[in-house]
């Protein structure tokens, strides 16, 4: 008989779970279990959502203007300035 | 960006000094090396600072650059590098209220289980939960907050980020679990504590 998958066995492996890279075995097996476990079902929804929140959040900004163009003067590159878009989301934290 | 920008860069022309060609560069990397400085440092000023500095030593080393790696490895590995000097010239407490989870050995453990998914997106992303979320990534030890930002934010590969940070991948993969599971936890806290509000 095949042995099931407890709760707190997987953890080890969600990184490779959510990023697509687990091994066809371990994955029906983490599949499986979740399908009948709330909570796991949960961590896993909750964990790829905090991993996606983190990236959209953050990729979308630009370097704000004066900050791009003061490293240019610091590099003596101030000649290859160009004019940037002034409607950019700038990186904030 | 200019549309030209997405050409190929010559490093043969780095290499030389060619002024067009490393603003070029510097155009193509500043905003990621300026994000993550800024994720590692939540200071703008000093994240200004190490995006100077990275690129004023990449461009001294470039004569050098054996391209052993991607340009992008390396000069993340560089702003890493003077984003954690950073850090260790800050006040030691500032470093001691992250050696909590240092410890790559502790257990790991969840204890939060709120669905917050069906909470729309303009909600999760609000200035307030911004805010949470820059404040969750401040409290991981600079070792799995470096891991998380050239991960999840930056999507390097678990390859690339190991040989960024001159680790394996299996303790790049081992602290990107632990920095995984400890931002889950405080945003399933914090989204948990809205729907609570919102149920009442």
């Amino acid at each position: 008989m095949k042995k099931e998958i407890k709760c707190g066995e997987f953890l080890e492996s969600l990184s490779d779970y959510v990023d697509g890279v687990l091994g066809d075995s371990l994955c029906k097996e983490i599949e499986t279990h979740m399908a009948d476990c709330g909570d796991c079902r949960i961590v896993v929804d909750t964990l790829k959502k905090t991993i996606y929140l983190y990236h959209e959040t953050s990729v979308k900004a630009e370097i704000p203007l004066d900050v791009r163009g003061r490293l240019f003067s610091r590099l003596d590159l101030d000649d290859f300035i160009e004019k940037g878009n002034s409607t950019q989301k700038d990186v904030t934290f | 960006m200019s549309e030209g920008n997405q050409q190929e860069l010559s490093l043969q022309l780095l290499k030389s000094g060619d002024r067009a060609e490393i603003a070029r560069l510097v155009d193509r990397h500043s905003t990621n090396i300026y994000r993550v400085a800024l994720k590692m440092l939540a200071n703008s000023q000093d994240a200004e600072d190490v995006l100077q500095n990275t690129f004023l030593k990449a461009i001294q080393a470039l004569p050098r650059f054996e391209g052993r790696s991607s340009l992008s490895t390396w000069l993340y590995r560089i702003a890493v590098n003077e984003a954690l000097t950073t850090i260790r010239r800050r006040k030691p407490e500032i470093q001691l209220a992250s050696k909590v989870d240092d410890d790559e050995d502790n257990e790991l453990l969840l204890t939060q289980f709120s669905d917050w998914c069906c909470i729309p997106e303009s909600e999760l992303m609000s200035s307030e939960a911004q805010n949470h979320l820059d404040k969750a990534i401040q409290q991981l030890s600079e070792k799995l907050r470096v891991v998380f930002i050239l991960r999840d934010i930056e999507k390097l590969s678990v390859r690339e980020t190991s040989e960024t940070l001159n680790l394996t991948e299996s303790t790049v993969k081992t602290r990107l679990l632990r920095a995984r599971l400890r931002l889950r936890e405080e945003l399933s806290a914090y989204y948990g504590e809205r729907l609570e509000k919102e149920k009442i």
